[in-house]
């Protein structure tokens, strides 16, 4: 089951890289991602044993990421094709790669949620930039071809890194007397305790500059809010919803090993240190910000920040972090959509040239209102529980602390808030006719409030069992 | 066999700072290729012979996995690269930000480091040779020297390369425990890593007319 989430994609991205019907190609697309969500969820009902040699193993922490990838993956596939359809662009050659790098994506997604081998999961994270690089560039302008390089090399070098902390894992498993060395994620633990300390150390500091660069953790996110904004509004949602999670597992099971040395207070200070700096970057950031894509690139990185303080803090507020890397998957992606139909209808990325989406689009100006109340974290959508959750485990820590992080989440909300309600509500004379809103570009969108919400009225027994059970991984 | 083992490290180090020096992007290339070849050699010289002069088991992993990266690392790859110089048509050559002469120097500085960097972090297993460590670090110090004080795009793939070279430095000498599919699975990562660079480099090339990164500073805040 795990090698067909990986296989089953790369392989039909190969087919349709050959076919030259635009309409078979999004078939395929369509097929592959709702096939991609139908194996994940019979997953959550029976339990998956390892595959090939036991490269591939399914936690409760993979299935989440797995999860929430590919809930995202098809809900950015069905609004890709009106996206595809209807689009502005005029370039064939760029379609024609388009759906397979967006396949492509998917396997090296799935890959890095189903391995807890170390050096796979480094191929499979390098995998996922090389696969989306060709996607941010996919309208053929010059801010694209520079965020696509920014990606490419500021990535790549990060990544490398992160290869440089999993050789040092191995050296340093392969020092302790006790317990095969292997860089899978059980030999590792099994090692822990006995690891040399100062290469268990630069193992994970260099995991965590490595990886989080890719996850977007400040001061290593120059990459990410040129990516983000340049790139196509289903491939923003995928970076930001999906991508971004997959980063944090990497650094997570690198924090699971020194978690199993007994040794991880000083992981968790690195990261709450870097957490902190995250949400006061992009807090101030969002204030001064003029661009509306960016803003919401600039929030990702504050919602980064906001899940490295909560694993950063330990204990009660693993649990937090979990449900809200969940919540704000759902959020962000959802926001990214709807950004992309304010683009399409304003024709500009600039928040002052775009007034009364309200009056023209009001599907997704009544959604926009939701999500971004939901991302600010007001009740009752679900960001409010995590955030309140990760808060109550700040104030434990230290009441400073707490003040500190909710006063960032403060100025992010009030730079949200300023940027987007003038441009829901505002007219004047840039205020245009009421636009006619396809199904297929609200629709996708109003799937993700609607969870967003729910996850915050009423969260199911089995996602809460779950999330414990990831948490207790985390040793919360 | 250490005598050749560190023979080949003494090579890669030399190359490292020959990288530094030269002005020609051409010549960067061709080091970098010879540094992939002094690679794949590298695990062989080490470990073939095995202990006490037994073969290791391990022998025909070994060589598939020297000649994956002599295949991929001293052919391909520098093919690659120099097909994106002749196409970007680059004129002028290196461009450093900072000159030669002070990059050799500050390169020079960081061989230092790795040797007190090595002589700090106590290997945990008995290192096959002394030179191991340091120069790993080296080859990835200046690949980071390279990778920030030059314009050319093209130069900064180079840079990325020779970070790549120590790590591979690390990882084919120290941990012997890797599965030869996931080993592969990394070399192809880095195989189209570079193509895709290669052909960002095309189009960068083609928009802005030249290589330069410093025109590559629109986007920001």
């Amino acid at each position: 089951m795990l090698t067909l989430l990986v296989v089953v994609p790369a392989i039909v991205g190969v087919i349709a890289l050959y076919s030259k019907d635009l309409r078979v190609d999004l078939a395929l697309l369509v097929g592959t991602a709702s096939a991609h969500l139908l194996v994940t969820a019979s997953l959550w009902i029976g339990e998956s044993g390892p595959e090939l040699d036991a490269l591939l193993t399914l936690d409760t922490l993979g299935l989440l990421v797995l999860s929430i990838t590919s809930v995202i993956f098809l809900i950015a596939a069905l609004y890709t094709i009106p996206y595809v359809l209807h689009g502005t662009h005029d370039k064939p050659v760029a379609l024609q790669r388009f759906i397979p790098c967006l396949l492509w994506f998917l396997s090296a997604m799935s890959l890095v949620s189903v391995t807890q081998h170390l050096a796979l999961l480094w191929a499979a994270v390098e995998g996922t930039t090389l696969a989306s690089a060709p996607l941010v560039y996919f309208y053929r302008r010059r801010g694209a071809l520079e965020a696509t390089w920014k990606y490419l090399l500021v990535c790549s070098v990060g990544i490398a890194l992160a290869l440089l902390g999993t050789f040092f894992l191995g050296i340093a498993g392969a020092g302790s007397s006790k317990g095969a060395s292997d860089l899978t994620l059980s030999g590792l633990s099994r090692a822990a305790p006995y690891m040399a300390r100062p290469w268990l150390k630069a193992a994970f500091v260099l995991a965590l500059v490595g990886y989080g660069t890719k996850m977007g953790l400040a001061p290593l996110h120059t990459w990410l809010p040129d990516t983000h904004s340049e790139a196509p509004s289903p491939v923003s949602a995928l970076l930001s919803g999906a991508l971004l999670n997959c980063a944090f597992l990497s650094i997570l099971r690198f924090y699971q090993v020194c978690v199993a040395s007994g040794d991880a207070e000083f992981a968790r200070t690195l990261l709450l240190m870097l957490g902190m700096a995250s949400l006061l970057l992009a807090s101030a950031f969002m204030l001064r910000q003029r661009d509306y894509k960016r803003l919401f690139a600039y929030s990702s990185i504050e919602n980064m920040g906001i899940m490295a303080v909560g694993v950063g803090l330990g204990g009660a507020a693993s649990y937090g972090t979990l449900l809200h890397a969940l919540n704000h998957s759902l959020c962000k992606a959802g926001l990214f959509l709807l950004a992309g139909n304010v683009l399409r209808s304003f024709g500009s990325t600039l928040a002052q040239e775009v007034r009364g989406v309200l009056q023209r689009l009001p599907a997704t100006g009544i959604l926009l209102l939701m999500l971004l109340l939901a991302i600010g974290g007001v009740p009752p959508f679900g960001p409010f529980w995590s955030e309140f959750l990760i808060f109550q485990s700040a104030m434990g820590a230290h009441v400073w602390l707490g003040v500190a992080f909710l006063s960032l989440l403060t100025v992010a909300f009030l730079g949200m808030a300023g940027v987007w309600l003038p441009m829901l509500s505002g007219g004047g004379n840039l205020q245009g006719p009421r636009a006619r809103e396809s199904w297929l570009s609200f629709l996708p969108p109003l799937a993700l409030a609607s969870a967003t919400l729910a996850m915050g009225l009423y969260l199911p027994s089995f996602l809460a069992v779950a999330l414990h059970r990831a948490a207790g991984l985390l040793g919360g | 066999m250490t005598g050749y083992a560190d023979f080949i490290l003494l090579v890669v180090l030399v190359l490292d700072l020959y990288v530094v020096a030269t002005g020609r992007l051409a010549s960067c290339v061709h080091a970098s290729a010879f540094q992939g070849v002094a690679l794949a050699l590298l695990p062989l010289a080490l470990w073939a012979p095995g202990h006490e002069g037994r073969m290791d088991p391990q022998l025909l992993h070994l060589a598939l996995m020297s000649l994956g990266t002599l295949t991929v690392k001293a052919l391909v790859i520098p093919q690659l690269v120099l097909r994106a110089i002749r196409e970007a048509n680059v004129r002028r050559e290196v461009e450093p930000f900072v000159s030669l002469h002070l990059s050799v120097l500050i390169a020079a500085a960081l061989v230092g480091i790795s040797f007190w960097l090595a002589s700090v972090l106590v290997l945990p297993i008995p290192a096959p040779t002394m030179l191991v460590v340091p120069v790993a670090f080296a080859t990835v110090l200046v690949g980071f020297l390279v990778l920030v004080s030059r314009k050319k795009a093209v130069t900064q793939v180079v840079g990325y390369l020779m970070l790549e070279n120590g790590i591979f430095i690390f990882g084919q000498t120290l941990v012997r425990e890797i599965p030869f599919a996931v080993e592969l699975g990394i070399l192809l990562d880095l195989l189209v890593g570079v193509f895709v660079m290669g052909i960002a480099i095309h189009h960068i090339s083609r928009a802005f007319d030249h290589i330069d990164t410093e025109l590559l500073s629109a986007l920001k805040d």
